[in-house]
């Protein structure tokens, strides 16, 4: 009786769990920054959530339940201690003063690829991952807030400064690159 | 509204988070105004920038092949005769066990059930007005009383030099079957014998010997086809010794 339920659970969580493979694994190498890390994240990602898979409510969201422990592991390994800082002033409703876009900045969409791989892995942390998770993933507020655990403000707020975040080191790099030209 | 209230919802209008009726009036103010249109593609853009970007690092096939295995459901082959070999005379021992378990109880339940009701008789024909139809001290009065009112015949014991004194009897029913009724009296406490045909069912599969029903003690027996029970609050050794001269009556 109980094998059969194990069964039964463990081939729901495979069905469950391998289609989002890839995305954890170029999720698990964004945050680590080294192959070898990365793959044992997500390793240890799914151990942890093939023991877990019991706790977790079916029909409650997956995708956010497994990146969830995917980067609970990171932030308890040595690397994610180290590169975790805290955001300061990060509010918890309110969004922050909108930004103008300056006519400079519309060039930036136009930066290659490899520019903006740069800046992001330039990034602090907190601000690589939510981007990751809203354009790379993209998962909805909701799931993103589910993820990283914080309300749904903070997760608007946060994605605002990680994106001018990113726009001023694409914009340095642009600025850099004309200037070795 | 003014550019800049519109400003604070274009990373939301760009992500799809806009609730439609506002997205639609965001989007004809976009229609008539160029810088916030110029600002909401740029925004557009860089979203659409980080999405390819992001789309970075692949896994070896070695990682996902490993992982695979790791979560994939295992036939378990070489550790499923142990296991079925194991499981077999388990399951029987279980379902042994239960069933077991289940008969113990329905007989516990059916006993019990036997000696409340008579517990139950023994202390409603003490509360009757009249507890005996048939008055008398005297067995060879008592006994003859019965005949034609119970399909049986019983012997009842002489009381002389006991304890005992026999103050009548009755017709009762256990389970639909006529039986009589004895009340006997000790040091001021009434003890009823009941005495029926053995058949079975209701009684026989009865354990003999002595038992506890609502603090009442209890004995009973089968002799010569007959069930004799022997009820009443006074002590075990009382009990016994009525039912011993019961048993020894001829």
């Amino acid at each position: 009786m109980k094998e059969t339920e194990e069964r039964v659970s463990a081939t729901t969580f495979e069905e469950l769990a391998m289609p989002l493979f890839d995305q954890l694994y170029n999720f698990a190498r964004w945050l680590t920054q080294d192959t070898a890390e990365a793959e044992d994240l997500v390793q240890e990602t799914y151990v942890k959530a093939l023991r877990g898979f019991s706790s977790f409510q079916l029909g409650t969201n997956f995708r956010a339940w497994m990146y969830r422990i995917l980067r609970n592991s990171f932030l308890s390994s040595r690397t994610g201690l180290k590169t975790m800082v805290a955001i300061d002033g990060e509010t918890e409703e309110g969004l922050l003063p909108a930004e103008s876009t300056t006519p400079e900045s519309i060039l930036i969409a136009q930066v290659d690829r490899e520019g903006v791989q740069e800046a992001l892995a330039d990034l602090p942390v907190p601000f690589r991952e939510i981007l990751l998770l809203c354009e790379v993933e993209e998962m909805s507020y909701q799931e993103i807030a589910e993820t990283l655990a914080i309300p749904i403000g903070t997760v608007m707020s946060r994605l605002s400064r990680a994106r001018k975040a990113l726009r001023n080191l694409v914009q340095k790099k642009n600025e850099g690159g004309r200037h070795g030209v | 509204m003014a550019c800049e209230q519109w400003r604070g919802k274009f990373d939301a209008y760009v992500d799809g988070e806009l609730d439609p009726a506002e997205a639609t009036s965001l989007g004809a103010h976009l229609r008539g105004c160029a810088s916030c249109a110029a600002d909401v593609l740029e925004r557009a853009q860089m979203k659409r920038s980080v999405q390819m970007a992001g789309k970075r690092y692949r896994a070896s096939p070695e990682l996902r092949s490993r992982i695979a295995k790791s979560v994939a459901v295992k036939p378990r082959r070489e550790a499923g005769w142990f296991w079925k070999i194991l499981a077999v005379p388990a399951l029987c021992v279980l379902i042994l066990s239960v069933a077991v378990n289940l008969y113990v109880r329905h007989e516990s339940e059916r006993r019990q059930l036997v000696y409340s009701e008579l517990a139950d008789l023994h202390v409603s024909a003490l509360a009757s007005a009249a507890p005996v139809d048939v008055i008398s001290t005297d067995r060879h009065t008592v006994k003859p009383w019965f005949q034609g009112k119970i399909p049986f015949s019983f012997n009842l014991p002489e009381l002389q030099g006991s304890e005992f004194t026999l103050l009548g009897g009755r017709v009762t029913y256990l389970a639909q079957t006529p039986g009589a009724h004895l009340i006997y009296q000790v040091r001021k406490h009434e003890v009823s014998v009941f005495i029926f045909q053995d058949r079975g069912e209701e009684t026989g599969g009865l354990p003999s010997g002595l038992a506890h029903a609502l603090s009442f003690n209890e004995e009973n027996w089968t002799q010569n086809g007959l069930r004799y029970f022997v009820v009443g609050d006074v002590g075990e050794a009382d009990i016994e010794k009525l039912s011993k001269l019961l048993r020894d009556a001829h």
